[in-house]
């Protein structure tokens, strides 16, 4: 099977062995006492123009791999290499010229825009910041931004409570755009909007995509969401990669049993369809990951679990061409490591196999 | 179902308005539908659409002021809701009708244990004693499928998770064994795993209780499993309203189609671009004069913008038993 919709073969991003653990203190003195293991040691690449599809349930760690990735957060390991920088180590100054070209969306537009400013100050800002041009030629490229969104030049003045959640989140979006960014982390971007109006949003980004030649990197729950607008997913689960395989791939023939239970747990919006479907019912909750269980972190509710699940964590393997899998039903046959990335992987294939 | 049957819950004509400083808001617009005995009436609209208020409105549940139930009838059984007083009104929240609501944290109280307050409407209105409670309590518990379910009486709801809070808050509003439970889009805060579990749970506590449920939601794809009967909400009104199947295969308001379309499919064909429906949701303000949908509408004409339409049927039932929709286009008008 070959990758779907490869719109270049150069990673644009790199992630090697992420780890991003969040310390708990407890006791009288606040003792450091064991760590939130949010993300725990995940490897994939982006490649450049490609949308890559984050999944997994609330608590799973994809919001933290995207803040991690733009080094919102001090991660605790790994690598995080963009267009040939590793951002996981740059000092502070560094780290401020390399933002320009990372940007994120955020989840809610309510929340992430600044009440106390106008539009062309929110969407400027990452201009003062960042570049000495002087006033027409900010406001030049801002009112070019709101053309580029949708968003009416008229509005340039206006405060954020006088739009509503759609055009808020197209504020946002024009921000993130300001500064030419290559790679952008949409979070959630659609979550907080309407049907009617996600549509709009997610037409507005691959536009923009196209336009601009943007990576992104789109972080969801929503399954059928991601279907539309990504070309590789990563479903995630208790801070590390069940699966990670070009789309049309996925939602044919999930391979990892918790990619398959969370795809047939998404409604189906056809009342024939939905009663003859045969659904994968999880029993129980997420494990805290504070405490994941030995073994598979999915072990405790995985409904195909055997022996060998319960004791050795199995490595994100590639089981089929670009697609893999991290679970123990698909037997390491092509000794390979993890590192996530297509091309790498078949060279080293081809070296170990002889 | 049951058509010839009385049914459990009939409003008529119910109309909300909320004032403001900005002047009045109409939420709800004559609003007119009923609940059949064991039936699942899904009801289907965007935020400000007017699906909460409606319920809300039903059962006293809105601050007033600003909000002011302006005229209709609420029929439960043989009483009018929106007549009797506010004790009366009391008794049937709880005893008669149950309510889940969407975020299961900020609805159950963070200070008192679980078992208290599943154990307060049993007090309150079967009239049990404290120890009777407890064991009823503990039923509830383990029916809605929480294991352990004596013990966890002495947890409070932080020690839950998401989706055992709300599976709480079912056995909450199911104590009393009412006769009408609405369910406030009771999985919307939930992950999809989680919303199955809740989603297989009610479909089996219905055919254990046979209680008649109106379950609120903006996902279709809730709707397409779990419902009988849907009626579509736009702008405080109803705009389309028909068994659930029929909905499906057969929409006929332009919003209801539009909807459908713009939901990307897990399993079908992969749509390049997705359908949207253009501008936004109206602003209620001042009396409908028009079709709420029309600014939107791709079919929208001359009568649209003058006169708000009526719920005509497509079929041969009367209004609200069959198909119907609240739409002036019709492919005779097309042509003229």
């Amino acid at each position: 099977m070959l990758d779907a919709a490869p719109k270049a073969q150069t990673p644009l991003v790199q992630v090697r062995g992420l780890k991003m653990y969040f310390p708990i203190y407890s006791g009288l003195l606040r003792r450091h006492t064991g760590n939130v293991k949010a993300v725990d040691g995940i490897s994939f690449d982006i490649m450049a123009g490609e949308t890559l599809g984050l999944v997994g349930e609330s608590g799973c760690g994809k919001s933290t791999v995207g803040r991690a990735l733009l080094r919102l957060y001090e991660i605790t390991g790994g690598h995080v290499v963009i267009n040939g920088i590793d951002v996981a180590t740059l000092g502070t100054e560094e780290l401020r010229r390399a933002r320009p070209q990372m940007q994120m969306v955020f989840q809610d537009p309510q929340a992430s825009l600044n009440p106390r400013m106008s539009l062309a100050d929110i969407i400027g800002e990452p201009l003062d910041e960042h570049t000495d041009w002087d006033k027409p030629r900010k406001l030049a490229r801002i009112y070019e931004l709101m053309d580029a969104v949708g968003l009416n030049r008229r509005f340039a003045n206006r405060f954020p409570h006088e739009f509503s959640g759609g055009q808020r989140q197209r504020i946002g979006i024009a921000r993130a755009l300001a500064l030419n960014p290559r790679f952008i982390v949409c979070d959630e971007p659609i979550a907080a909007l309407d049907v009617s109006i996600q549509a709009q949003v997610v037409n507005l980004l691959e536009d923009l995509q196209q336009k601009f030649g943007l990576t992104y990197l789109f972080i969801s729950h929503d399954l059928s969401m991601v279907r539309h607008i990504a070309d590789r997913v990563a479903v995630m689960y208790l801070g590390r990669i069940a699966e990670l395989s070009p789309r049309d791939a996925l939602y044919a023939r999930p391979l990892h049993p918790y990619a398959e239970a969370l795809l047939s747990a998404v409604p189906e919006p056809d009342p024939a369809l939905a009663q003859t479907r045969q659904r994968i019912i999880l029993q129980g909750d997420v494990p805290s990951p504070a405490n994941p269980p030995q073994g598979c972190n999915f072990c405790t509710r995985c409904p195909r679990v055997f022996d060998l699940c319960r004791q050795v964590e199995p490595d994100l393997i590639q089981v089929e061409p670009g697609r893999f899998v991290a679970c123990h039903l698909y037997p390491d046959t092509k000794t390979a490591g993890s590192t996530g990335d297509p091309e790498a992987k078949e060279h080293t294939q081809q070296g170990e196999s002889q | 179902m049951a058509d010839g049957a009385a049914p459990v819950l009939d409003v008529q004509g119910l109309q909300t308005v909320f004032r403001t400083r900005g002047g009045e808001v109409h939420a709800v617009n004559s609003v007119s539908f009923h609940l059949n005995s064991g039936e699942l009436l899904g009801v289907v609209g965007e935020s400000g659409s007017g699906k909460s208020v409606t319920m809300m409105s039903l059962i006293g549940l809105l601050p007033s002021p600003p909000a002011d139930v302006r005229a209709g009838t609420v029929m439960l059984g043989n009483r009018d809701l929106l007549k009797i007083s506010a004790d009366d009104l009391r008794d049937v929240r709880g005893a008669k009708v149950g309510f889940v609501f969407q975020n299961p944290m900020t609805s159950l109280n963070p200070v008192f244990m679980v078992g208290n307050q599943i154990m307060e409407p049993l007090i309150r209105h079967m009239g049990l004693t404290r120890k009777q409670a407890a064991v009823r309590a503990a039923e509830l518990l383990s029916m809605v499928g929480i294991p352990d379910a004596k013990a966890r009486l002495n947890a409070y709801p932080h020690q839950f998770s998401g989706g055992m809070r709300q599976r709480v808050m079912i056995a909450i509003a199911l104590a009393c064994d009412p006769d009408v439970l609405i369910a406030d889009e009771p999985t919307t805060a939930l992950d999809v795993t989680i919303q199955a579990q809740i989603l297989e749970l009610i479909k089996d506590l219905r055919q254990k209780l046979g209680m008649a449920i109106v379950w609120i939601t903006h996902d279709l794809g809730v709707i397409a499993g779990i419902a009988d009967r849907v009626m579509v909400m736009y702008g405080g009104q109803v705009v389309e309203q028909a068994p659930v199947r029929e909905l499906f295969a057969n929409p006929q308001h332009p919003y209801t189609r539009a909807l459908l379309k713009t939901i990307p499919s897990l399993t079908g064909e992969r749509e390049e671009r997705l359908q949207v429906i253009e501008g936004q949701p109206p602003i209620l303000a001042g009396p409908p004069t028009s079709c709420p949908f029309q600014a939107r509408c791709a079919h929208a004409f001359d009568r649209c913008r003058t006169e708000n339409p009526q719920r005509r049927a497509i079929d041969d039932s009367p209004v609200g038993r069959g198909h119907d929709v609240a739409c002036h286009w019709t492919p005779e008008t097309a042509h003229a």
